[in-house]
């Protein structure tokens, strides 16, 4: 952990769902960095399967979801910070994207 | 005939808010949005959703004062946009949001005029319009959405339309070559000239405040997915799939270079910054030279 | 230097720059038609010009390109005729009293968004100088074969208002007048002029500035809160709010409901084009003007307008010289048709027949002998453009009714 870590603290958020409003497009479900959310196998009255918070406490409000819907169906606050944990610092490293190859 | 319809009197404001306020609010940017308007008429993963809430935070971050700020759209998924924005909108005749921009600019200098359309609004019909005001460097931002054809109409082709790619009137796959758009708004003359995909929904939010901060003829092009009209037809996949296939394909770059800005079928696609530079505006010019002089010269 | 700002409404105190001085031209001037009718337009407060050149109708273009800018309007011209109507459109929505002068190929171009004009109720005037058609025709030459077109030429029912002027001073005077109906009534106005009255010199008196009457359209009084821009006064007129004025309003060509909303049914269709119809036609009676010349006991009445009236003036001297009962019905406002006098005087049993003198093939003629309801003979006097009609072929004509 860096020797500073108690001067900062992990940003939390709390994603809201306006279930009725949703149109079942995916994004936010497949672009949450934090994998979030996942598809409900509840539907809305238009019949689309909308998201649901999968993984309570993981969301870091990075809003990607609220900047991503179509339909204003979404939309993330910022909730108490909490103490950074080994976690949040030290993560498997993902393997690298392949860079699109250039003609 | 009188039809007794004409003396009928409307919804009463108080009966029609009962029906449009249901869920109004729930959302942090319903604010920005007129009652009643959600849900709005664009498919499930369209992408004009995601370039629409990009303008919507744009609003919120650049901070131009709302009661100024003035959308005008032209006809097409795109021109559907004007009516859900609360602020002063106008849903005009296909092609032709452009010049009526112009006007309205032009009357009442101190608004900030915004024109959000699609590609085949802007390009095909309304083609003479964007490069003669891009000359001029009338001050007004055009937002364009590009999804590679006529969606409201049900999926024809268009001047974005790619090579070999299929729609309702190119069914053997498109035989004519497409626009560059920002090749093409950089050689009219904007002085500012970006291209985002709708994933890149945060460098495009920043690109439109850019955009309307910008003195001048500011244009955006916003490349969007189509799910049901051309993404169905050319066998792109679904939305998210389209979605991805911006990430892995988009490459950012601030060259103009006419080949590497072109948008090939299923080809990578060039985004950023292209064009940012400083250009009196019409109305500089309309002044420092025409007004100016006129005031010396006495008709009679 | 600070931007013409343009509210649509003459500056009262001229902004300490003489403005309003130098927008009316008082004098006794001797010039065209055309350069008439920017006169006008300048005086009655217009601030917005956006065209494109097109003879006969070139030089009202290049005298508000001089004038404009002098009294703080903007002059520009647009790439083609349909942007010119579109910035019409788009100015008149943020409060700028707008015109633009074309002829036949460019009136063509304009209907579309004449059209719009139509259905955002966007007050603004077309100054059509009609030439011979159709298509190219006679680019130089007179013609009225723009008459019908006016009234018809966009798809979709709406009704607009047009006048004719028969002189440079009737140009001047005319164009005054259409700003105020179109403030009034919220529609696009035209002044249907003929080359020959566009390229005519003759003596024009512009008045004082205080002396010439404006009236500008009606504002709303009632807040923006759930305001209803598209709401009727008691004339069908809604009160017109502006872009900028912090209504937030939402116009579109679609049909819409009093909110401005798009509606596509066929009850927001039937209240919204009944409205907009009606605000014409229930005012006929105030809107239109025309003038009479030997018509109380006259048993042939000739219908014209623009340059042919001026024949059929000589006409009338020259049969009552020859013991003809006749009589000149001029009509100043084609549109809407004056229809309660020609009604009127076919009902009077006095006079056997009109006689429609008109540079065309024959357009006024069916509005005529559909007022005429059978009761009187009804005769075209027709030419297909490039000339104006001479007085003895007329008299031949007038002669051969009796």
């Amino acid at each position: 952990m860096p020797i500073d870590a108690d001067r900062h603290e992990a940003v939390t958020g709390k994603v809201h769902i306006l279930e009725y409003r949703c149109k079942g497009c995916g994004y936010c479900i497949e672009f949450c960095p934090r994998d979030v959310l996942a598809e409900s196998e509840d539907f809305n009255e238009k019949g689309y399967h909308y998201p649901y918070v999968k993984v309570e406490g993981q969301c870091v409000h990075c809003d990607f979801c609220e900047t991503i819907c179509p339909e204003f169906a979404i939309y993330c606050t910022k909730e108490e910070g909490r103490k950074l944990e080994t976690a949040d610092v030290i993560r498997d490293p993902k393997p690298r994207r392949r860079r699109s190859r250039r003609a | 005939m009188k039809s007794e319809l004409i003396d009928a009197q409307p919804l009463g404001a108080e009966q029609a808010r009962a029906g449009w306020l249901k869920g109004y609010g729930d959302h942090p940017l319903d604010p920005y949005l007129k009652p009643g308007r959600i849900p709005h008429i664009w498919c499930a993963g369209c992408g004009i959703g995601i370039a629409f809430t990009a303008f919507v935070k744009a609003l919120e971050q650049a901070g131009a004062p709302l009661d100024k700020t003035v959308v005008v759209s032209g006809i097409g998924c795109s021109g559907r946009a004007a009516g859900y924005l609360k602020l002063d909108t106008y849903h005009t005749t296909h092609g032709r949001a452009i010049p009526f921009a112009t006007g309205l600019k032009l009357a009442q200098p101190e608004l900030k005029v915004v024109v959000f359309s699609g590609d085949g609004d802007l390009f095909a019909i309304g083609g003479n319009h964007i490069i003669h005001a891009a000359r001029r460097n009338v001050d007004i931002t055009v937002v364009c959405i590009n999804n590679f054809n006529y969606g409201m109409t049900g999926g024809q082709g268009g001047p974005t339309t790619p090579l070999q790619a299929r729609t309702t009137t190119t069914p053997y796959g498109c035989a004519e070559n497409p626009f560059n758009l920002v090749h093409l708004a950089t050689a009219a003359g904007a002085t500012y000239v970006a291209r985002w995909t709708v994933l890149h929904a945060y460098e495009l939010r920043e690109a439109i405040v850019e955009a309307m901060n910008k003195r001048g003829f500011s244009f955006v092009e916003v490349v969007s997915p189509c799910p049901t009209g051309y993404a169905r037809r050319n066998n792109l996949g679904t939305a998210v799939d389209l979605m991805k296939f911006y990430r892995d394909r988009a490459h950012p770059t601030d060259t103009l270079d006419p080949d590497d800005t072109a948008l090939p079928f299923n080809g990578d696609i060039a985004v950023g910054r292209f064009v940012d530079i400083e250009k009196p505006t019409f109305m500089d010019m309309y002044n420092d030279w025409v007004v100016a002089r006129a005031a010396g010269r006495e008709k009679t | 230097m600070k931007p013409p700002t343009s509210s649509g409404t003459p500056n009262p105190d001229g902004g300490g720059l003489g403005v309003r001085d130098r927008q009316a031209l008082t004098g006794t001037h001797f010039m065209t038609g055309d350069e008439a009718s920017a006169e006008g337009a300048l005086a009655a407060g217009c601030r917005f010009f956006a065209g494109y050149p097109i003879t006969p109708a070139t030089e009202v273009a290049e005298r508000m390109a001089a004038r404009l800018p002098q009294v703080g309007g903007v002059y520009i011209q647009m790439e083609d005729e349909i942007g010119s109507m579109a910035a019409l459109v788009g100015a008149s929505c943020a409060g700028a009293r707008a015109m633009t002068s074309t002829s036949g190929p460019g009136f063509s171009l304009m209907m579309e968004n004449i059209g719009l004009a139509a259905m955002l109720e966007a007050p603004c005037v077309i100054v059509n100088i009609m030439r011979g058609g159709p298509s190219t025709g006679l680019p130089t030459l007179t013609g009225q074969q723009d008459v019908m077109q006016a009234r018809w030429g966009s798809h979709g029912d709406y009704e607009i208002i047009a006048l004719s002027p028969s002189s440079p001073q009737e140009a001047f005077d005319l164009t005054v007048e259409a700003f105020n109906l179109a403030d009034r009534y919220r529609v696009p106005v035209m002044i249907l002029g003929d080359e020959t009255v566009g390229h005519m010199s003759e003596k024009v008196v512009i008045p004082e500035a205080d002396k010439i009457e404006i009236a500008p359209r009606r504002r709303p009084e009632a807040p923006a809160e759930d305001f209803m821009p598209f709401y009727p006064g008691d004339d069908d007129v809604p009160p017109m709010v502006h872009a900028g004025d912090g209504y937030r309003i939402h116009a579109t060509g679609l049909t819409h409901d009093e909110y401005g909303y798009p509606v596509i049914d066929a009850d927001a269709q039937e209240r919204l084009v009944q409205r907009l119809v009606r605000k014409i036609r229930d005012h006929a009676d105030e809107i239109v003007r025309t003038e009479e010349t030997r018509v109380d006991d006259a048993e042939v009445v000739i219908v014209s307008f623009g340059c042919s009236a001026r024949t059929a003036t000589e006409v009338v001297e020259i049969a009552r010289a020859n013991g003809l009962k006749a009589g000149l019905l001029r009509l100043i406002t084609l549109w809407p048709f004056p229809e309660t006098r020609i009604r009127e005087l076919a009902r009077s049993g006095r006079v056997k027949t009109f006689v429609v003198a008109e540079i065309n093939a024959g357009q006024m003629v069916y509005e005529v002998e559909r007022c005429a309801e059978g009761r009187a003979g009804v005769a075209l006097a027709g030419l297909m453009g490039g000339r104006i009609m001479e007085p003895p072929e007329l008299y031949e004509i007038v002669r051969k009714q009796t």
